[in-house]
């Protein structure tokens, strides 16, 4: 873990209202493992005093990119920032995907950008699977391209079906578990939290392993101010707090004690 | 020519009169990588009650213009937890220890002290008395100068280590409690906890805080707090450690100025780590400029 203080490297849109930040980044860079996210400092929003949290897209020895979508004040604030502007980031942050079990077989999971956060993973994986991307309409479908690069099958879902299989990434989903060794699965997943709900009640009914990586409110991102924490299950029986930053944002679903 | 930075809080001997504000910088670890600990005055650690405590449902925090509130709750490992789980590390440093305790009773402040007492590793307890954020105790006990005195002659019959009662803000003369405190025993006393405060989601009508209150930190605060310093330094001659929206150097130098023998960062440190080394540093570079010797030759000097 590092803080950082460095300037944007470039800084366009990406599809849709998706865009990608490529921060310079030679301290952090090296130290990134799949899964992992940064918190970033956006100078542009100076009446605001906390960091936002990003998942790390891509990362190399010189610097590490972001996927995101303007959608909160943020977001929206960092639409003006320009190659050689200054940003402050801590990073790498968080547990991260961990590595996959002797003789299983990966799935990836994504919901909308949720696949920004697998892409390290699909590229680190010597096995490659099937991909499940959901998202509202083909524009929240990315990276499709890069993924099958890697040597993954993927496999859309939209809501609108204007691209592959009408309906929740579970459409495309549950026919194909039916086919697999469930057990044998491994899946790696990121998206909103119904969705990852959905896949952890299926990792537990059908006997697989779901990493899910969680999303909840964060502030310092490094263990301290205690923002955001879920409900985790302990051996006795009972739950403790765990905080999505530090002790995550990766869990297994059968470490999660969903609230309503 | 070099400035002497030390400063004195009861025994406890600061190599430089900054440390950082109960609640914002975990116990230690969590920053560890990111702040050379060494560095610190004294490293002031996460409330600590007399047992395990889970603390409030989330949200627990919420982003204000040019602050935040939380009601974390005092989530924690307890004394004996503290003992088992942080001590080891935090004695690897060459730093004092300042301990935080809170308790629901008054009873509970006293468990807490003999718990720790024998621990070398802490140097001093902070006692919060007015936590914002739990049902009982809390602020109870720092709104009220009768239960207040009691609680800090309690620890005082328990402990010769540096006791330093947290001080609310939201009472109506400051000084009576800064010369309560003085009274009781107290070495010093740190201004301020957050400001009771509270926002509104217009959309479900809800609190944005799952316990509807908390405590507001970070800049806005800053001027509510160099005034209850600036208050409290007239009514006792105890040292005073501030704290309230210290993001930068020139913050610190005003609450010196102010009265304050020490000074705490709090919110800043999530929003940016490096922010304690560059409040040291800037506080040595401004006495140096401007000829004083030692940081307490700053303190209480304002012309008003």
């Amino acid at each position: 873990m590092k803080q950082e203080k460095t300037t944007v490297v470039e800084h366009h849109n990406f599809q849709g209202d998706y865009r990608i930040l490529r921060l310079a980044a030679p301290e952090v860079g090296p130290l990134v493992k799949p899964g992992q996210f940064l918190e970033l400092l956006i100078p542009q929003l100076d009446d605001r005093i906390l960091r936002r949290p990003f998942s790390i897209y891509k990362a190399d020895a010189e610097g590490v990119s972001i996927l995101y979508k303007p959608v909160g004040r943020g977001t929206q604030a960092m639409i003006p920032l320009n190659e050689g502007d200054p940003v402050d980031i801590i990073g790498s942050l968080g547990n991260g995907f961990p590595e996959l079990g002797a003789g299983k077989i990966p799935v990836l999971v994504a919901g909308g950008y949720g696949n920004a956060a697998l892409y390290l993973k699909a590229k680190e994986l010597k096995t490659k699977g099937i991909a499940f991307f959901g998202g509202r309409t083909a524009q929240d479908i990315l990276c499709v391209e890069e993924f099958k690069k890697l040597g993954w099958e993927v496999r859309p879902t939209t809501d609108d079906g204007s691209l592959g299989t009408k309906g929740l990434v579970t459409a495309a989903f549950d026919p194909w578990m039916q086919e697999q060794e469930a057990e044998k699965l491994e899946l790696f997943v990121c998206g909103p939290n119904p969705m990852l709900k959905a896949m952890g009640d299926r990792a537990i009914e059908h006997g697989f392993t779901a990493w899910l990586s969680m999303d909840k409110n964060m502030a310092c991102g490094v263990g301290a101010c205690l923002t955001c924490v879920i409900k985790r299950k302990t051996e006795d029986g009972g739950w403790e707090w765990a905080r999505c930053c530090k002790d995550g944002p990766i869990f297994e679903s059968r470490e999660i004690l969903w609230e309503e | 020519m070099s400035v002497d930075l030390s400063i004195k809080i009861g025994s406890m001997e600061m190599k430089n009169p900054v440390t950082v504000a109960s609640g914002t910088f975990g116990y230690g670890p969590e920053y560890a990588e990111l702040v050379d600990l060494n560095r610190l005055g004294a490293i002031t650690v996460k409330g600590i009650g007399p047992e395990e405590h889970v603390g409030n449902s989330t949200p627990r925090t919420f982003e204000t213009r040019g602050g935040m509130l939380n009601a974390i709750g005092l989530p924690g490992p307890g004394a004996q937890g503290f003992i088992d789980k942080y001590v080891p590390f935090l004695s690897q440093y060459n730093v004092p220890v300042i301990v935080n305790i809170w308790g629901k009773s008054m009873e509970d402040y006293g468990k807490v002290v003999e718990i720790l007492d024998a621990v070398d590793t802490v140097s001093a307890y902070e006692i919060n008395l007015s936590c914002p954020n739990v049902k009982e105790g809390g602020s109870a006990f720092g709104t009220d100068t009768d239960s207040f005195s009691r609680v800090i002659e309690l620890v005082r019959g328990k402990t010769q280590k540096p006791i330093i009662p947290k001080l609310a803000p939201n009472v109506s003369d400051i000084g009576v409690f800064a010369k309560a405190a003085e009274n009781s025993g107290a070495d010093a006393i740190s201004i301020m906890n957050s400001y009771p405060a509270m926002a509104i989601n217009i959309e479900t009508l809800e609190p944005e805080l799952a316990n509807r209150t908390g405590g507001l930190s970070g800049p806005p605060i800053k001027p509510i707090a160099i005034k209850l310093v600036w208050d409290a330094a007239k009514a006792t001659t105890l040292p005073i450690i501030g704290m309230g929206g210290i993001y930068e150097p020139e913050d610190a130098i005003e609450f010196m100025i102010a009265g304050a023998t020490a000074v705490a960062v709090g919110t800043a440190n999530f929003t940016d780590p490096s922010t304690i080394n560059r409040v040291i540093d800037g506080i040595e570079t401004y006495l140096s400029q401007k000829g004083y010797r030692s940081a307490s030759e700053l303190v209480g000097t304002v012309k008003a």
